[in-house]
């Protein structure tokens, strides 16, 4: 199992769960089971044609998907998948 | 201490120069000395992306679609007290335009921020082919940037929402922006930094008190770090969950260049990107004066500059690509300027677009050499962000984005005293002859020797 760490604004969708246990050997296949267990994330990290959300960064073990292979990054037992805004900024 | 009477005259551009007042004293006065004004104009936050709404409090992020936050005002309320005669009755600084900016009301404790000079730069501009160029001069704010603007919008929020820390991830010029207004505030710094930062930068932050905590990694690293530290800890940091408030500030920019030129937009503007909130604020405020009816509509083009070695929008721009691809390892003398993950890239990339300006990649020697021309013909030393904003300008003039009788404004945003180095980039180091700019070598205190000096270079 994985574990996907579940920043404030996502929390009212996993009953307030800051972290949750996942199956999966990709980065895809782990965020379709946290959809799968919190159907309520759906709509916010997927869009209509099952894209992940413009506005959504994912990240395994502190490094952006962008820099591996997105959603088909493979992840390890282990492995800690961080999902944040694709925000802030400034410098 | 400035007084009523030394508000700075901004009619006439040609005494641009000479009669803009500076900043000091914009600061710590009481907020019995302004105008009411009612905080119906904020009316929220609004997501950027999906328009949904958001009550006003310290959040960042959309929670349906993840999209930024933006605040929005009610700018029928803020055209009622924000006129011309409004804003020439009030002090300098950046709450001269309160009514456009998401406090709700003038912080009775700051810096003196903002009513920096606009310079006509005719030396730079005869020597870059533009007719009437200016130059928004914000090395002359309190912490030496323009940072200080979105700062002190932030901390006066950060005070009216309780927090107690104040906090930053920098390249920079934020650290020591973030420093200087919490010291002023009484508020906890809390500064995150790239661990290789130039040390000028990190002694800055460090004179005002601020906990500075160097990161080994990019600047994007410490900016996905910090989103997780203010979620965890509750801390202000004025870039991540202030930023709908921060960003703000720089609109602040918009409102001087229109002042400053009595009034009038320009044809040109040219600014760095970095993240990009400031090339899209600056845009924002001048929609804003717009609507109010205090400047007449007119195109402006935006050009952004970026260093080449981390220019993720120049290169979408460039390729006419839809999205931006992220820099992983910038690779850049332009230490302020390197991320690689921009939070406002695509609205940067949009605007150079649609108002048909550009997005320059500026090479560190260009940069460099930029920093050395803007001294040697107008006096101002600028850090690296304004050399490549200079050098941008010139690519722009060379590739046609601007014409030789464009009026142009260049946004030059840091202290060359933060960068030092950044000067001599790529020159080699050699001792300077009679005639030349440069170090002299040493010599005795004799005039035999001066004369051997003087006269035998030449």
């Amino acid at each position: 199992m994985s574990t996907v760490r579940i920043p404030p604004v996502l929390r009212s969708a996993t009953g307030g769960a800051k972290q949750v246990e996942v199956a999966g050997t990709t980065v895809g296949e782990a965020l379709e089971a946290l959809v799968g267990a919190y159907p309520a994330l759906r709509a916010q990290l997927f869009g209509p044609e099952g894209q992940l959300n413009r506005f959504v960064n994912i990240y395994v073990n502190d490094t952006d998907v962008r820099h591996l292979q997105d959603v088909a990054t493979p992840i390890a037992e282990r492995d800690t998948i961080v999902i944040l805004p694709a925000m802030a900024g400034g410098r | 201490m400035t007084t009523e009477t030394a508000t700075p005259t901004a009619t006439e551009p040609t005494g641009a120069r000479s009669m803009m007042a500076s900043a000091e004293g914009a600061g710590d006065r009481t907020s019995a000395t302004e105008p009411a004004t009612p905080s119906s104009r904020i009316v929220g936050l609004r997501c950027r992306n999906c328009r949904r709404p958001e009550p006003l409090g310290p959040s960042y992020v959309c929670p349906a679609c993840f999209g930024p936050l933006e605040v929005e005002y009610d700018l029928a309320a803020a055209r009622a007290s924000l006129t011309r005669s409004t804003v020439a009755s009030r002090p300098p600084g950046i709450w001269r335009y309160l009514e456009l900016l998401p406090v709700d009301a003038v912080p009775r404790r700051g810096l003196a921020v903002g009513s920096t000079p606009l310079l006509e730069a005719s030396r730079l501009g005869s020597e870059l082919g533009i007719g009437r160029l200016w130059l928004k001069d914000d090395t002359r704010n309190p912490t030496l940037s323009f940072k200080d603007r979105p700062v002190a919008v932030a901390a006066a929020r950060a005070v009216e929402f309780g927090f107690d820390v104040l906090a930053c991830a920098s390249t920079g010029n934020l650290a020591g922006a973030v420093a200087a207004a919490a010291a002023a505030l009484g508020l906890r710094a809390y500064v995150f930094i790239p661990a290789d930062l130039e040390p000028a930068k990190v002694e800055h932050a460090l004179a005002y008190g601020a906990t500075v905590v160097p990161i080994e990694g990019t600047y994007d690293e410490i900016n996905r770090l910090s989103l997780e530290v203010a979620d965890e800890e509750g801390w202000a940091f004025v870039n991540v969950n202030l930023r709908p408030y921060y960003a703000e500030g720089s609109k602040t920019l918009a409102f001087e260049i229109a002042e400053g030129l009595g009034w009038r937009l320009p044809d040109v503007i040219v600014a760095p990107i970095a993240s990009g909130a400031l090339f899209t604020k600056v845009a924002r405020g001048i929609e804003e004066l717009v609507v109010l009816g205090l400047v007449e509509p007119r195109p402006v083009r935006f050009v952004g500059a970026q260093p080449a070695g981390c220019a993720p929008v120049a290169t979408a721009f460039a390729r006419g690509a839809a999205d931006i691809a992220p820099v992983r390892t910038p690779e850049t003398i332009v230490r302020s300027l390197a991320i690689g993950s921009p939070a406002d890239g695509l609205y940067a990339l949009e605007l150079a677009r649609t108002s048909r300006g550009s997005i320059e990649a500026v090479p560190d020697a260009a940069t460099a050499a930029a920093i050395r021309r803007l001294a040697a013909t107008e006096g101002i030393f600028a850090e690296t962000a304004g050399g490549v904003t200079i050098a941008a300008v010139e690519q722009a003039r060379r590739a046609g984005v601007i014409g030789p009788d464009d009026e142009v404004v260049a946004l030059v945003t840091g202290n060359g005293v933060k960068t030092p180095d950044a000067r001599t980039f790529g020159l080699e180091p050699r001792p300077a002859g009679p005639d030349e700019p440069g170090l002299a070598p040493p010599i005795r205190p004799s005039f035999a020797a001066f004369e051997a000096w003087y006269r035998g270079g030449r």
